[in-house]
Parts: structure tokens; C-alpha cells; sequence
């Protein structure tokens, strides 16, 4: 079941840099981190690549292979011929940093702009919740934060200028979530999506479903619902005079 | 000279508390430390939200009583020290036991969304150990839910201090990607940390009065392991060369269920929550094994057929718990039994099987996670076929000898939680008692370093120039001399490490082997001295290893000398050639020390006694079950 496997990765750094070819020793069940583990170990000491759990949990090992964002740790060498060239290159949407290593220092700054869970007023232990109401913001707490998502979604990766106005979707479930959230006191989600996460860029070409590596339903479970929602919410006469009405809570 | 003159790119930031370790514990003691209005750092080796937490999966142990009104704090402590095997420092046992449902139910208030029971209150599932079913748990995804809801919890700090003042960081700053190379001790104080950024490679001087180790365990030491490349030891070393104590380092728990196949993947955790929802294990010969393994102290509490245990799940209140969920320590036990007897499946494992137990809907509703790593990593479809599994080194019981109210240790301004810090768990930790061991003790230690600051006032110790530049120094060395090939190769010296470790220090020990270990330790030493790793230093994983030895060397020692000290069997250390749980070694716990000072590697083992347990807390057990653990001269005095 060994065999050698040519293999291509992305080395550099924020200065520039290229494709180097190696020749490295796969074993049965290996994954491709495994493969870049190795290139460490014997041939590149200094290879650049994050890692923690090597068990698609933490989301640290984000890079893409033949093109196609996936988690390095994920993605089995079984899935390619003995044949193929593997190419392995850091995540296209974020800047290098070195190797397959990139700077998404960027997510975390949009995480900082999203309103926190706004908790309702009850003592600690008095929260009661039905498992069918949580089960759907709990689809989008399944998120690892691998930035895949982000990676992929064609509204930034070809376009430099579309960030700043434009939160992505991890940060439009997160949005959803607490939007679901059957306790959240917060009642302005879906407009903050509209506003200020720039939602109605997405024009739902489901990339970023494609790619979750959680198999979380990011287009059709939150992005559509919080589109509509944004729709009702700006159409309905109703909806509209509701909102100038009352006020809304914890806002 | 001055330090500036020296190393004149020095970065220098100034915190009240410096947290290192952003895991459960890390971010919990840092949400206190900021709510008594500290300015507090929180290093993270690795991103935000990516530590060694997010891999937990079975959940919570918190004795609400949601499940079973029964279960309070009392049955919780007393299934903690049974866990333990009565080792436990006893004043933690029941400060965890009585604050975890208070720290589980404050997640709530942050955000976090738990499975619930029909009643719509947090749903718990049962688990080894646990009398009740205890365990607040998210699928098999509990440790993603609290890293989140903490990582959220800071965040929406930040945001208010945003709101007050337009600085984020006024009380909380994460420095991540950033790992701590030493500590500096003035005047046996305190005073601060020396670190590097991995992604340009260059030092930063963190002065602090207060420092909170929370970095976990010290798993990367072994070659099979559930633990992340993080899990290096850094914090147990680190309060070594501190000046702190380490204790009862010889107690390294080894997960039952670790997959085994294919090889990749050796080690990486199966849930015990596999067998909390019905799941059992299984030999070569299909005979379920763990009725033969049920030792003389938990028999009377697990069943003897497997009609008792089947009856079990639906029926608690008449049944007897299943042999699968005897604490961990007796599975590992087991299963590395019958592998030896040569009852094992093909790849050296057994079998744990789910798949003839409950409808595969089920299964994936339940344990999604698993369902996935199996079928993604392995080609096993879990609701059809049984998973292979066996012993992986997953946990470390053993840690910094921590006051148990305030987490401080025997350095002052130096405190410790969650897995770095040790007693809580006596030989051996239950499932589920690290969640809550994290939290509870994670805010005990922000608040003791809370208070330790404002009892200084202004006279804080400030870092010695001289010794920022011996750590800069000592972390530069492996770059001096020269790229690969002029030295040794880090990869190759680890590797040598954990081979050891794994085959001479692993599960079952014996006075030979580990004496051997202790040679190749000192060997392998001499081969870390001379590690090599290029100049650059600019995300150079290399370079990053080649630091973390001198961490997992130390460490791998203190496990070694208090394995071949304690000649008994006990929780998670098993000697071949004392097999027996000896009354007199219970009150006895093995410390670590540095004596000769932090240049030194020398360890100096000292044993000391096991805190008295309250009479309070001994009258919750019976006389009989005492005697099973307790030296005659113990049972009269009490």
C-alpha cells in the first residue's frame, strides 16, 4: 500500500513565492496533513502549516488542495489516483503569511462587530428552551471556524474591495444563530445582516455550503432565511408600522 | 547593560494578570480576572478558539439533578473520589462537585445552547463513574459549545469596553498565536513572561505581577495520544522552573476508546458517550469481556449478566450500571487484557459496537461526530459495524500543587488550572469532570489572582533585565547552531521521546522499563542540547519543537521517576510488578521539584502526605467502602 506520491506545495511568504515539487512516502489510511507532517519531518523542517486536533475539530488546518478549500487533516489520500500530483497552497482569500499559513486575523475582527447574545432576564438555571427550538441555531454552532467558507465565497475572493462591507458566512450564521435563538432578546438580527454584514451580496451560488467541512446547510438554513426575513421585514406595511410602534428590547 | 541595549526589538506589554492557556480554563479564569477589573492578557499557542477544549466531546459532569432528581453534590463527590480511587485532594473534590452546576448554568447566560430534556431544561447523559446521568453535553460536540460560548463571552466583553471607553482591550487582550517560553521569578516573585510570536519568531517581555497557567496536559509525550500538538507540558515545566510543585505526576489516564485504525488516525478519541448511550465492548470471540474485569471496589454497584445491564438503561432505579461504564482506568485496564490474551480485533484493538444497540437514526442524531470520523477517516459506517478501539493516552491527572480555593501555587503570584494543575482527580479523572473542573476552577483562579494583585498595590516585582535576556537567549540557541543538518532534528527527537515514553512509561509499567526510560530520558537530553533549527524564526515549526522539547523532556522525567517511586497499582498508573491497590500508598503523594534552580534538569522526587478528608465528607460514605481503600489505623481514627 506505500507508495511515493509527488506532491506540490505553495512556499513563500508575504514577499512572494511558488510551488515546490517533492517525492514523499504515502501509507494506507493517510491523510494529506499526514503527508505535509512528513515533508517536515524528512525534507522541509521549516514547512509552515497550522494544525492542532488532526481530527476535523478545531478547524486550524484550512489550505487548499488541487484548488478546492478543504481541511488538510480531512481529506484522505485514498480520494487521489497514485498518479496525481497533489498541489497543496495556503487559503486564496487571505494574505500569506508563510507557506500554507495565512493571516485571518480579518475574522475575528468582523466576530468583534457582531452584537453578543443578549441574555434574557432570568436567574441562571431558570432557562427553558424545547430541543426542537435550539436544534436549529445549534446546526450553526456546529461551526469549527475553519474560514473555508470565507475562503470560497466568490463575493471576496476575487474582490479585494467587497470585505469591509462584506461579513461572510460564517458571520452570517452566527447572525442566524442567535437570530434562532429562542432566548435572545435582540430583535434587529436580520437587519443588522442587511446593514452592516452586507447579506444581500450573497447571491446564493452555495459555495460556501459546498465546502463546510460540518456539513452545515449555510445557504438554504441561514442565509435564505435571513434574506426573507430582511424582505418581510422591509415590504410589510405591517412589519414596518410594528417596528415603529414599539420599541424594541434590549436593542 | 540594559536589556534594551541588547535585544533592542524587544516588544514590552504590561498586564495585571497574564493567562497562559486559552482552553476552558484559560478563558473562564480570564473573564473573572477582567470582571475584577484587571487588565489581563490571554496567550493562546494556537488561533482563538482553536485550544485543546474543542475536542472534548460526552459533556459537562454537573449534578443538577435534571435527569434524576437524586443526584446532588454529595453523590457527585463521592462518585469524583471513587474515581480517583480516594487520592483526591478532597476540599477541590467537593468545591467541584458543589459549584459546576452554577458554572454550567452561567454558560446559559452567555450564550450557550445545550441539548435539552422534555421539560426544556439542559439534558444529561450518562457516563463512567457517574451514579446518575450527569453530563450537560451538545451531541458529541460539548468542548466546541464551551470553547465558543467562552471565546463569545470575551468578545462581548470586549464589546462593552468598547462601548465605555472605545478600547477593546481595556480589560482584555488575546495575544494569539503566541507561546511562553519562561517565566521570571524576582525575589521568588512573580514578575512576568517571556514569549514569542510564531508567525515573525520575535520576543515579546509580558511583566505581570500575576500569571494563571491553563495550559493543559502534557499528551505529545507519547506516540499514541488523543491530544493535540499543543499538549507539550508547557505549563507543568514552566511552574517547575518557577520554583513550583508538581504532584502526582505518575497518574496518565489512557482513554479506553481510541480508534486504531488506519494508522493516521491511531489515538485520536471515540467518545464515551459510545457507551453512555448504549454502546459495548466486544472481543474476538463477540464475548462481551468487562463482566470479568468489575474489581472487588465497585462490585455491588456494576451488574454481573448482561440482562441486569441492558435493563439498565431504561430502567436505573432496578438494575445495575453495565461493566462498560466502570471508570477509565478499569477499561484501559481491560481492553489491553484481552489485546494481550490475544482476544484482540485485527488491528490490535476491540470491538465497540453501537450499531446492534441503537437504530442508526439514533446514532447519528446522538453522535454525529462520530458517525462522521469514522466514516470519513476510517471507511466505518458506525450504525451498521463496530468500531475498532483501543488505549490512547489522553489525560493527566498529575499537575501543579494549587491552594484549592485559590488556585495559587507554592510561588507567589504563580497560579494554576484545569488539567495543568493537579489533585482534583486523585489517580484517576472521571468523563466529564474536566469540563467542569475547567470552569470551576478556572474562576477560582481568576479571583484568587484578582485578589493576590490588589493585595500588592504598587510594589510589584518587575522582570530582571538579566534573566529576560537568559530566556531570550536560551530560546535562540537552537537557531545558533545552524539549519538542519549542523544539529539534531527536532521531528527525530521527538519522535524518540514519545517511542519511549509509549513503550517503557505507557499504560502497564515495570520497575525494569522505566528505570530504562529514565536512561534514554538522560540520553535523549544530551540530543535536545543539540537541536538545530535554521535562523529565520518566522512561523518555523522546527524551531517551534525544537523549544517545546526542553518542556515535554522535563515533564517525561517527573512521570518517569514517580512511576518507578510508587510501587502499588492505582488510577491510572499500573505497575506490572505491584498489581495491587495498597492502603499505605494512599495516603502518600509523590512531588516534584527543580531544586537546583531552573537552569538544572535535575528532579527531585519527595513524598507528602494526602490531605485529610473533613469528617463531614468521610460520613458520606459507608464504613464498609472506606475499608476498601483505608488502612485499618485510618478507619479507627475517623
Amino acid at each position: 500500500m506505500t507508495y511515493d506520491a509527488r506532491f506540490r506545495v505553495w512556499r513563500g511568504d508575504d514577499s512572494g513565492g511558488g510551488l515546490e515539487d517533492f517525492t514523499v512516502e504515502v501509507n494506507e489510511g493517510e491523510v494529506v496533513l499526514d503527508i505535509i507532517h512528513r515533508l517536515q519531518a524528512t525534507q522541509t523542517p521549516d514547512l509552515a502549516v497550522r494544525w492542532n486536533c488532526k481530527a476535523g475539530k478545531c478547524g486550524s488546518c484550512s489550505a487548499e488542495i488541487n484548488g478546492r478549500p478543504r481541511l488538510l487533516c480531512m481529506t484522505r489520500m485514498s480520494t487521489f489516483t497514485e498518479a496525481e500530483t497533489i498541489t497543496v497552497t495556503p487559503m486564496r482569500a487571505f494574505p500569506v503569511v508563510r507557506d500554507l499559513v495565512t493571516d485571518v486575523s480579518a475574522n475575528y475582527a468582523k466576530a468583534l462587530e457582531m452584537p453578543a447574545f443578549s441574555p434574557p432576564d432570568l436567574a441562571p438555571g431558570e432557562y427553558r428552551m424545547e430541543q426542537v427550538d435550539v436544534a436549529r441555531s445549534q446546526e450553526f454552532r456546529k461551526c469549527i471556524e475553519c474560514f473555508l467558507c470565507q475562503d470560497v465565497c466568490h463575493v471576496t475572493r476575487d474582490h479585494e474591495d467587497n470585505k469591509e462591507a462584506f461579513a461572510g458566512p460564517r458571520f452570517f450564521i452566527r447572525a442566524a444563530e442567535l437570530d434562532m435563538h429562542p432566548l435572545d432578546t435582540r430583535t434587529d438580527r436580520t437587519q443588522f445582516a442587511q446593514a452592516e454584514q452586507g447579506i444581500g451580496m450573497c447571491n446564493i451560488t452555495k459555495c460556501c455550503t459546498d465546502v463546510c467541512p460540518e456539513h452545515i446547510t449555510i445557504t438554504d438554513n441561514a442565509i435564505i432565511p435571513m434574506k426573507e426575513r430582511v424582505v418581510d421585514r422591509r415590504y410589510d406595511p405591517l412589519v414596518w408600522l410594528g417596528s415603529k410602534i414599539s420599541r424594541r428590547k434590549g436593542a | 547593560m540594559s536589556t534594551d541595549e541588547q535585544t533592542p526589538d524587544l516588544e514590552r506589554r504590561s498586564f495585571d494578570v497574564i493567562v497562559i492557556g486559552a482552553g476552558g480554563a484559560g478563558l473562564r479564569a480570564a473573564i473573572e480576572a477582567a470582571e475584577h477589573g484587571l487588565k489581563t492578557a490571554i496567550v493562546c499557542k494556537s488561533l482563538f478558539g482553536k485550544a485543546h477544549t474543542v475536542m472534548a466531546e460526552g459533556g459537562i459532569a454537573a449534578a443538577m439533578g435534571n435527569s434524576n432528581p437524586k443526584d446532588n453534590w454529595e453523590v457527585h463527590f463521592r462518585d469524583t473520589l471513587r474515581g480517583g480511587k480516594f487520592l483526591n485532594n478532597p476540599r477541590m473534590a467537593e468545591l467541584h462537585a458543589k459549584e459546576a452546576p452554577q458554572r454550567v448554568w452561567e454558560l446559559e447566560t452567555y450564550g450557550a445552547l445545550f441539548d435539552r430534556t422534555s421539560d426544556g431544561r439542559i439534558s444529561q447523559r450518562n457516563f463512567g463513574g457517574h451514579e446518575y446521568a450527569r453530563l450537560a453535553h451538545v451531541g458529541d460536540r460539548t468542548g466546541l459549545e464551551l470553547i465558543r460560548t467562552l471565546q463569545q463571552k470575551i468578545v462581548s466583553l470586549q464589546q462593552e469596553d468598547i462601548a465605555s471607553s472605545g478600547d477593546a482591550e481595556a480589560r482584555l487582550t488575546v495575544l494569539a498565536e503566541c507561546t511562553v517560553t519562561d517565566l521570571l521569578v524576582t525575589d521568588g516573585r512573580l514578575a512576568g513572561a517571556v514569549a514569542y510570536w510564531r508567525d515573525s519568531g520575535e520576543f515579546l517581555l509580558l511583566a505581570a505581577p500575576a500569571v494563571v497557567l491553563a495550559t493543559g496536559g502534557i499528551g505529545k509525550s507519547f506516540t499514541v495520544t488523543s491530544n493535540s500538538w499543543e499538549y507539550t507540558g508547557d505549563g507543568h515545566a514552566l511552574a517547575l522552573r518557577a520554583g513550583a510543585k508538581l504532584l502526582n505526576m505518575e497518574f496518565v489516564q489512557f482513554h479506553p476508546t481510541g480508534m486504531v485504525w488506519p494508522p493516521s488516525v491511531k489515538g485520536i478519541l471515540v467518545t464515551e458517550s459510545v457507551r453512555g448511550d448504549g454502546g459495548v465492548l466486544r472481543n474476538s470471540e463477540g464475548k462481551r469481556f468487562m463482566f470479568e474485569y468489575v474489581p472487588d471496589v465497585f462490585r455491588g454497584q456494576y451488574a454481573t449478566t448482561e440482562e441486569e445491564a441492558d435493563g439498565w438503561y431504561a430502567d436505573p432505579e432496578n438494575h445495575k450500571r453495565p461493566p462498560e461504564l466502570l471508570p477509565r482506568d478499569e477499561v484501559a485496564r481491560a481492553i489491553n487484557s484481552e489485546v494481550k490474551a490475544g482476544r484482540g480485533s485485527p488491528h490490535g484493538g476491540v470491538f465497540l459496537d453501537v450499531s446492534t444497540r441503537l437504530p442508526a437514526e439514533e446514532i447519528r442524531r446522538r453522535l454525529p461526530s462520530m458517525y462522521h470520523q469514522f466514516k470519513e477517516l476510517a471507511d466505518v459506517d458506525i450504525t451498521a459495524e463496530p468500531m475498532e478501539v483501543g488505549p490512547t493516552c489522553h489525560y493527566v491527572m498529575g499537575g501543579v500543587e494549587v491552594d484549592p480555593d485559590t488556585g495559587a501555587s507554592a510561588t507567589p503570584g504563580l497560579f494554576a488550572a484545569g488539567e495543568v494543575a493537579g489533585g482534583m482527580h486523585g489517580s484517576n479523572r472521571l468523563g466529564g469532570n474536566s469540563l467542569s473542573d475547567l470552569l470551576v476552577f478556572g474562576r477560582r483562579a481568576g479571583t484568587g489572582a484578582a485578589e493576590y494583585v490588589a493585595s500588592l498595590a504598587s510594589a510589584r516585582p518587575e522582570p530582571a533585565p538579566a534573566d529576560v535576556d537568559a530566556a531570550v537567549d536560551l530560546a535562540l540557541a537552537p537557531c545558533r547552531r545552524g539549519a538542519q543538518g549542523a544539529g539534531e532534528n527536532p521531528y527525530a527527537v521527538h519522535t524518540e521521546l514519545q517511542e519511549t515514553m509509549n513503550a517503557l512509561v505507557g499504560i502497564i509499567r515495570r520497575e525494569g522499563e522505566v528505570t530504562e526510560a529514565l536512561e534514554a530520558l538522560a540520553a535523549i537530553e544530551e540530543r535536545v542540547a543539540k537541536v538545530s533549527s535554521g535562523a529565520s524564526r518566522r512561523f518555523d515549526p522546527g524551531w517551534n519543537l525544537a523549544l517545546d522539547l526542553r518542556n515535554m523532556l522535563v515533564v517525561s522525567r517527573c512521570v518517569a521517576l514517580a512511576a518507578l517511586e510508587r510501587t502499588e497499582s492505582r488510577g491510572g498508573h499500573t505497575r506490572e510488578d505491584h498489581p495491587v491497590m495498597d492502603a499505605q500508598w494512599r495516603k502518600v503523594n509523590l512531588v516534584c521539584s527543580l531544586p537546583d534552580g531552573p537552569t538544572s534538569t535535575r528532579v527531585e522526587l519527595t513524598r507528602q502526605p494526602v490531605p485529610d478528608i473533613r469528617a463531614d465528607l468521610l460520613a458520606l460514605f459507608e464504613t464498609d467502602e472506606l475499608a476498601k481503600y483505608m488502612t485499618d489505623e485510618e478507619l479507627t481514627k475517623s
